[in-house]
């Protein structure tokens, strides 16, 4: 059974500044319909990419998208900045309708584009529970039965019949949240709202959306640019680009070619031509997970395989050993590594050297090369000669779904005595 | 899949029939509608010191300027009633209509940032707006009964049975707000020049509706074009039955009843094609 399908769905935007020419291209529009013709600036506009400036006065926020989705289902919407995200949010929750195709829903749909939609700072806590419910499409009675439960969930007992105004904007978001965890819909759609909350909010929050799907078997659309929430919450995924549906699939390969298809991840396999002397080369480098090809994208979770190929012709080969110096996105070192024990052959050589899993925190980094003569002197010195990322990696529920701080995470020996 | 047993509740669709206007939605979003009455009771008078009794205090400063102004000064005729009653009943009637015609016109521009955020029937916006002003009115009309009660057991004014019209009265002005607020605020959304026009228009149309005079001190020419403004009707009928002054024919208040349907239908018609849209041109 299908909670919801699009058919075709476009959504074009007038760009420049509305007001401008908006009655000449009405009455042409007009004059069009009149003679029983097509829409005159349907035909034109082009795909949203915002970064090369186009010709036409429209854009195509989202064009010819199809899906369906299946009752019960947690789909995330993945893509970059605007890739239509939020347009189809909004076309989903009705704000604002689709400039051609269909949508069929089969039932309630509550939408979650933003926390307190309608808060009022003068009244109080209560009544903006009771208002803000009405405005989510939930009856006073459904309020009134649920309002206890909403008022645990948020925390913010002792301040009820405080005007939210003078809350703290984080009583304000646990209210607010509280009141749309406990709409009674079919389909749930939940944009971006998870940024706002401290840990332990963003916790419940995760808990309580997987419990609408798992337990109450509700269908969820969830958009969020944290991967991590995404994998843990949904077993489906969508990704879009540039207004268009470029996968639909299973979770955890559409995450895979969202990363894929970022600008600053192509592929963890470098070659090199000019690094090299008389008697050294080197030819290639690559990363990966263990488990994977180094066509994927790094896990934190698991052991990361770092290889690195080259030809060392020389009589002497144990005279020498590679250093890396590893930096973060600022530049900083965050520390160096080498092998100074190992005798490296005469000839081909591929040393590999393997991160422990949970090693690394998400983010970029950057390794300078050195080849070292007996320990001493750098006869090569390469500077950020690789760039790689690493990235979030599946999470049990319940964990912390930001960024922890700081760059490696080694996993020390833990005693209680 | 299962498509032959596949069933829609709902079908979002670029195109949509105008006279789609869902009022078995609006019903089941009451409770919304009671919430923004109330919201609008409690925003008006939180950390006010006088609270409620503000509903009081402006149509006893306004009558009583009018009553300096228009009645001492330009010494216009009262059709011999009360200068204080007579000004008191077009005070309390046009602060209703105007006020409803303002927020009904804001509806758009003044809450896109909610309805950027999550569907409701967007009728429910207006509609919750003039109740509130039905409650306003409600305070205000209190006033009057008190003044006018005194006026009765003196004598100076004679009301008859049109004074039992009156519901009928606020319902056609609650509904002509209604429909020329929505008129406005959905050309609003495209157009801002209209909001301008609102905003100076309608203190202009305050002086062509007969609020500080009546309509039997019209020359004949102005009191046949007169007719042609739905609140003259509306107007005269209230001051016909509460002061037993005016003017007053029942066709006027049939003229009325016409033209405020019309405009009613296409505000709904217009304000339903704009509800879809707005949010790409507000």
């Amino acid at each position: 059974m299908l909670a919801l399908k699009a058919e075709n769905i476009s959504k074009q935007y007038r760009l420049g500044e509305v007001g401008t020419g908006t009655l000449s291209h009405d009455l042409n529009r007009f004059w069009h319909k009149m003679r029983g013709k097509e829409d005159p600036y349907l035909k034109v506009g082009e795909a949203n990419d915002r970064t090369s400036k186009g010709n036409s006065d429209y854009v195509w926020s989202l064009r010819d998208i199809n899906f369906e989705i299946e009752q019960g289902d947690a789909v995330g919407i993945i893509g970059r900045n605007g890739a239509g995200k939020s347009t189809l949010l909004k076309l989903l929750s009705k704000v604002t309708k689709p400039t051609t195709g269909k949508i069929y829903t089969h039932g309630r749909i509550a939408s979650l584009l933003e926390v307190g939609t309608g808060f009022h700072p003068e009244m109080t806590g209560r009544e903006n529970v009771f208002l803000n419910g009405a405005i989510l499409g939930m009856t006073r009675k459904e309020i009134k039965r649920k309002f206890d439960e909403i008022v645990d969930f948020s925390g913010v007992e002792r301040y009820i019949d405080t005007p939210v105004k003078r809350y703290s904007s984080g009583m304000y978001v646990r209210l607010a949240f509280a009141v749309a965890a406990h709409l009674e819909s079919e389909i749930l759609i939940v944009d971006e709202v998870l940024a706002v909350g401290d840990a332990d909010f963003q916790k419940k929050c995760l808990n309580k959306m997987s419990d609408v799907t798992k337990g109450e078997g509700r269908t969820i659309l969830f958009v969020s640019h944290n991967m991590a929430a995404i994998k843990t919450l949904c077993t489906k995924g969508v990704l879009l680009d540039t207004g268009k549906v470029v996968y639909q699939g299973n979770i955890d390969e559409t995450v895979l070619r969202y990363l894929g298809s970022n600008n600053s991840y192509n592929t963890n396999h470098f070659i090199y031509e000019n690094i090299k002397n008389e008697f050294f080369k080197l030819e290639e480098i690559t990363l990966k997970n263990s488990s994977k090809s180094m066509n994927e994208p790094l896990d934190e979770n698991e052991t990361i395989e770092f290889i690195t190929n080259f030809i060392l012709d020389t009589d002497q080969p144990e005279r020498y050993h590679i250093t890396y110096h590893l930096k973060n996105d600022y530049g900083e070192a965050l520390f160096s590594f080498y092998n100074t024990d190992i005798k490296f052959n005469k000839g081909n050589n591929s040393l590999i050297c393997t991160f422990p899993k949970k090693f690394f925190q998400s983010g970029n980094y950057y390794l300078s090369f050195f080849l070292v003569e007996d320990k001493s002197k750098s006869i090569i010195m390469e500077n950020d000669i690789v760039s790689f990322s690493v990235v979030d990696g599946n999470r049990e529920i319940g964990v912390y779904m930001g960024r922890e701080p700081g760059f490696i995470r080694p996993e020390f020996n833990w005693e209680l005595q | 899949m299962n498509e032959p047993q596949q069933k829609w509740t709902e079908t979002i669709e670029a195109d949509h029939s105008l006279f789609d206007i869902k009022l078995k939605e609006v019903w089941r979003y009451k409770d919304l509608i009671y919430m923004f009455v109330k919201r609008d009771f409690i925003s008006s008078f939180k950390q006010t010191i006088l609270g409620p009794i503000w509903f009081f205090i402006n149509p006893i400063f306004t009558t009583i300027t009018y009553l300096i102004i228009f009645g001492r000064f330009a010494k216009l005729p009262t059709d011999g009633a009360p200068g204080v009653i007579f000004y008191l009943a077009g005070v309390t009637l046009w602060n209703y209509f105007s006020g409803a015609l303002l927020g009904t016109s804001a509806t758009f521009t003044g809450n896109s940032n909610i309805f950027g955020k999550v569907y409701f029937p967007r009728l429910v916006t207006p509609i919750s707006i003039v109740i509130s002003n039905l409650m306003r009115l409600s305070v205000q009309f209190l006033l009057f009964l008190i003044v006018w009660a005194y006026y009765v057991i003196n004598h100076e004014i004679s009301p008859n049975w049109w004074v039992l019209a009156t519901p009928f009265l606020l319902v056609l002005m609650a509904l002509f707000a209604l429909g020329m607020g929505m008129i406005f605020s959905a050309l609003t959304t495209k157009y801002k020049d209209l909001s301008m026009l609102l905003a100076f228009g309608i203190t202009l149309y305050m002086y062509a509706t007969p609020v500080i005079y009546p309509v039997s001190m019209l020359p004949g020419y102005f009191k046949s074009l007169a007719k042609f403004n739905p609140l003259t009707g509306i107007f005269e009928c209230f001051k016909y039955g509460w002061l037993g002054v005016g003017d007053f024919s029942p066709a006027m208040l049939i003229a009325s009843t016409v033209i405020i349907l019309i405009l009613l239908v296409v505000g709904v018609v217009t304000f339903n094609k704009v509800e879809k849209t707005f949010m790409d041109t507000v």
